[in-house]
């Protein structure tokens, strides 16, 4: 369990276990929050990558099963999107 | 959780959490917060992040100025980095009307030593190099506006409470609060009963519902406003743009990414869900003002409510008809910019010492004898 302080989870925003495990040892008991407090799951992938990993961290910790961790909603557009090519579709439709 | 309390606050936001911490502070024991999901799920952890002093009305002022104040201090008051920074706040003027308007605020400013002044649009190019100048004709700036991380400032300010001994129940929802010959006996919540005579109403975008369980009516409603952000590119600039004109406003966070939002026509409602009308109009609009933006790739959006009132100006204080109850809801779209004076002057209140700062036209009896606070410079 130890020597993992370069154990990147989130590749967005270079997030490694070790802020993880810290984060939650904080107070931080949800995903919800942990997002919010390191801002994994806020890149482009929104969390496709990372959120599964510390969805079983979180529940190791608390000592629950990975299904009571509820996932943190995913936001639109999905994809991410240039300001150049919405403002195409908003010309293509007039 | 505690069976009883000297103060139970209803709403784990920014109001919530800062008036637990300055509470603590002054000495209040047992103090206690319900929150009914996680910490920052409401309007603080949806918001734009800017704190801005650039106010038409004394009261304002004198509560932007205390807070940006307070801003500039957090990191080392409550040893948390909220990513607090003062790259200003740039107020587009369109036309006379506006510039007359804006000399009217900028003379209100200045009584509370506030820095903003007047500038022209060569000024202005010189902090924001990339506006279209066909745009606006002058604008305001002050220096010391800025931005915080609303998230961490939220959490700075729940670990500090914590620290002091609050306790803080999330994933706990207040049901009903307990009225005995006209003063609070208690709060029922779904995770059980705690005995209190003292209730705070922080709770955002559901001010109406909690004061209605206290038996009180108060006019505020819940309005969806919505926010994209960006993929982080290279510092383009520091300050905020911001037109009340087109209820639109802009500023590249430290992480790198462009937040932005723009007030659209919504009916009363409690829906938070991001719409795509939202990304084309915002993009459009924000193209106009700043053409570089044709370049940005937005990541995400999401939305969140303003709870109003009808002169969007909160409601902050006990109620006339419950003692015991107090109030710090319907910010209308700039809660956070002026949560921790607000806070703090509640915190005042509820400990029974004079407010340093005199909130007494924010009394919910203006909307039955008229006397509304009419503010010149809201967003929507």
């Amino acid at each position: 369990m130890e020597e993992k302080k370069d154990i990147v989870i989130c590749r967005c925003e270079d997030i490694t276990l070790d802020m993880i495990r810290e984060c939650i040892r904080n107070g931080a008991d949800n995903l919800e929050e942990i997002k919010r407090t390191l801002r994994c799951g806020m890149g482009p992938c929104q969390g496709t990558t990372c959120m599964p990993l510390i969805r079983k961290e979180l529940a190791r910790y608390l000592g629950v099963s990975i299904d009571e961790i509820e996932m943190p909603t995913k936001r639109p557009p999905l994809l991410v999107t240039k300001f150049e090519t919405i403002l195409e579709g908003v010309e293509g439709e007039e | 959780m505690r069976s009883s309390a000297n103060v139970v606050i209803i709403g784990g936001g920014i109001i919530g959490s800062a008036t637990a911490y300055y509470l603590a502070g002054l000495g209040i024991k047992d103090i206690v917060i319900l929150e009914r999901s996680y910490l920052s799920s409401g309007a603080t952890g949806r918001c734009g992040a800017g704190v801005r002093q650039q106010w038409g009305l004394d009261m304002n002022c004198q509560l932007a100025k205390a807070s940006v104040d307070i801003f500039e201090n957090l990191r080392e008051e409550l040893d948390y980095d909220i990513e607090y920074r003062q790259g200003g706040y740039l107020v587009l003027a369109h036309n006379e009307t506006q510039v007359e308007q804006f000399k009217r605020n900028l003379s209100v400013q200045a009584k509370y030593n506030i820095p903003s002044r007047l500038i022209s649009v060569k000024e202005a190019l010189e902090i924001c190099p990339y506006l279209d100048t066909s745009r606006f004709i002058a604008a305001t700036f002050c220096p010391t506006d800025g931005h915080a991380n609303p998230f961490l400032t939220n959490y700075a300010y729940a670990n500090a409470a914590s620290r002091l001994g609050v306790e803080i129940n999330k994933f706990t929802e207040a049901r009903e609060i307990l009225i005995e010959k006209g003063r609070i006996t208690g709060v029922v919540t779904d995770q059980g009963t705690i005995r209190t005579s003292i209730v705070v109403n922080a709770a955002g975008g559901y001010s109406r519902e909690v004061a209605a369980m206290a038996g009180i009516t108060i006019p505020t409603y819940s309005e969806r406003h919505q926010i994209l952000v960006t993929e982080p590119i290279e510092p383009l600039f520091q300050t905020m743009v911001i037109s009340f004109q087109i209820g639109i406003y802009t500023q590249q966070v430290p992480h790198g990414s462009f937040i932005m939002g723009i007030s659209e026509k919504e009916e009363p409602s409690h829906n938070i869900n991001a719409s795509w009308h939202f990304l084309e109009y915002m993009v459009g609009q924000a193209v106009q003002i700043l053409p570089i933006f044709k370049r940005l790739r937005v990541v995400r959006q999401w939305a969140g409510s303003y709870n109003k009132t009808p002169d969007a100006q909160p409601i902050v204080g006990e109620a006339e008809d419950l003692p015991g109850f107090f109030q710090a809801v319907g910010f209308s779209g700039h809660g956070f910019m002026i949560g921790p004076s607000t806070s703090k002057v509640l915190a005042q209140m509820i400990a029974g010492q004079p407010p340093e700062i005199d909130v007494s036209p924010l009394t919910y009896k203006r909307f039955q004898t008229g006397k509304l606070i009419l503010e010149p410079s809201v967003v929507g």
